[in-house]
């Protein structure tokens, strides 16, 4: 936990005795987490600290993407979007992360339960809340505090940067180990658009390989790994503090998210 | 605004002045005279090959499309964007190897300028490449700038760089990400490697026309974009009010 009586901003003197000026520097301060939002089903929360948001979905089990949790979701990204365009001040960033083992494990095969049309709604879903975030006017981060599978896989490279940690924990397209052909478009689109190599594409659909933090690094698959989740999460916040600094119009980074 | 010299079966244009030699409609003529001049001299003799180079004067490769020049009037702003795409289709059809040799910075359309070369090449002591569409709050419209980046450039993680995180990315860090392919110690350095690779590849006696059409075969993408005229629409989130913009530039 933050030791609150060493956590204070930092004030730089610049100039000369009293023409001087004051300015504070928010570079190294750690801001309290403050939560603005538990979502009722209780399983996943929304926290701000400073203009940084932080969406965790909660609860040790494997945060399987079936519509209660991907509703949760999408609440929350709705409440930031509101919450930025009313406040008018530039400069905000997005980090989602989980917590326990997995970040997330996929589709919610069960509750499909080999039902054609809830695998249908399922996805459709899914794809509506990646559409939400890849258009949010801001810069995202996905913070991996664990195994990211199938459609959780996505779900993570659907942000603008990723973090993961290297301790634990892999990603993993499953499809070809559990006979599911890729649902959609999406899948391939996502993973063309963000893997640059046509041989690490090939490891990841058709070989179905788990990549550790580590690997992924060194694929180009994810950007940076960490030593431990808290490390991740650490990083992430002062990534996402160093992108809110620049004060980007959110409109405009949305825009030129999608040229992108 | 711009001069043209041949150095032994190398031309070598240079954009002149100590400024930062933004791309107005009087500098996109004068290179595209120049450029006319070099297509028919090669075209004239074919039986001798060449080879181009870019650089510049000063502190700035090029900063730019000249935005200022078109005062957010909606006409001028058009047609400085044919201009432009114009100059860019030129190059990208040149009948002979093209080679960038980056002077120092270049931002936007001067990194679009420097990527439709097929060999780029950038000093280290000082110039970045810095795409700063974000930070201005410009939403690029015109299709070509996603094609040339996407064409040259092969990591997605390179594209977020420069575009959403509109990094200031300075020579060493460019050849890392694979954006330009050598960086050299000095300004001088820089243009007599462009002019060593440019005679290397001259004495490979490439017939000019295959050369440029196997250019556009590699490349479809950027040409086919390079095509699309900009509409008053498309333009709307491109232009900034001029008192907004010389306060963020």
């Amino acid at each position: 936990m933050v030791n609150e009586t060493a956590n204070v901003p930092k004030t730089v003197e610049t100039g000369s005795g009293s023409g001087g000026t004051t300015t504070i520097d928010w570079t190294t301060y750690r801001f309290p987490s403050q939560l603005i939002y538990r979502e009722a089903a209780k399983i996943c929360t929304l926290e701000k600290r400073g203009s940084v948001y932080i969406l965790t979905l909660t609860g040790n089990h494997d945060h399987r993407l079936n519509p209660t949790l991907v509703d949760s979701i999408s609440s929350a990204l709705h409440r930031i979007r509101s919450e930025t365009t009313a406040s008018h001040s530039p400069g905000a960033a997005l980090i989602t992360t989980g917590e326990g083992k997995y970040f997330s494990n996929g589709g919610d095969i069960s509750w499909v339960d080999s039902n054609k049309d809830r695998l249908i709604f399922m996805i459709s879903k899914v794809r509506s809340l990646l559409t939400d975030l890849m258009s949010l006017p801001m810069p995202t981060i996905a913070a991996l505090n664990g195994h990211a599978v199938g459609q959780g896989y996505i779900l993570a490279l659907c942000h603008d940067y990723v973090l993961m940690r290297k301790d634990r924990g892999f990603l993993y397209m499953s499809g070809l180990d559990i006979g599911e052909v890729l649902p959609t478009p999406f899948f391939k689109a996502t993973l063309e658009a963000k893997v640059s190599s046509r041989a690490v594409l090939r490891d990841i659909v058709l070989r179905a390989e788990k990549m550790t933090a580590e690997k992924a690094v060194e694929k180009g698959i994810i950007d940076a790994a960490y030593d431990s989740a808290e490390a991740t999460v650490e990083a992430a916040v002062e990534l996402g503090g160093q992108l809110a600094r620049r004060k980007w119009n959110g409109q405009v980074y949305a825009e030129n998210r999608k040229i992108c | 605004m711009c001069t043209l010299e041949k150095r032994g079966s190398v031309y070598i244009l240079t954009l002149t002045g100590n400024d930062e030699h933004r791309l107005n409609p009087s500098r996109i003529d004068s290179i595209s005279a120049a450029l006319h001049r070099v297509r028919s001299e090669s075209t004239a003799t074919p039986s001798t090959c060449t080879a181009l180079i870019t650089t510049g004067e000063g502190m700035f490769f090029s900063n730019g499309g000249d935005i200022p020049w078109a005062q957010s009037n909606k006409q001028k702003f058009l047609f400085l964007m044919s201009k432009i795409r114009a100059l860019f289709t030129d190059f990208m059809s040149l009948p002979m190897p093209t080679i960038a040799a980056v002077n120092g910075h270049a931002t936007c359309a001067g990194v679009i300028l420097a990527l439709c070369h097929d060999y780029v090449f950038m000093r280290k002591d000082r110039g970045y490449l810095y795409i700063n569409y974000n930070d201005i709050g410009i939403v690029p419209t015109s299709p070509y700038i996603r094609a040339t980046i996407r064409a040259k450039i092969s990591s997605p993680a390179v594209w977020r760089d420069l575009i959403m995180s509109a990094q200031k990315i300075p020579a060493t860090m460019a050849v890392e990400k694979g954006i330009i392919d050598a960086a050299y110690d000095t300004v001088e350095e820089t243009v007599a490697a462009a002019i060593e690779l440019g005679e290397q590849l001259v004495m490979r006696k490439w017939k000019g026309h295959v050369y440029a059409e196997n250019r556009k075969l590699l490349f479809p993408e950027v040409l086919q974009a390079l095509s699309v005229v900009e509409t008053d629409e498309s333009v709307k989130n491109s232009l900034v009010p001029i008192k907004d913009l010389t306060s963020r530039l």
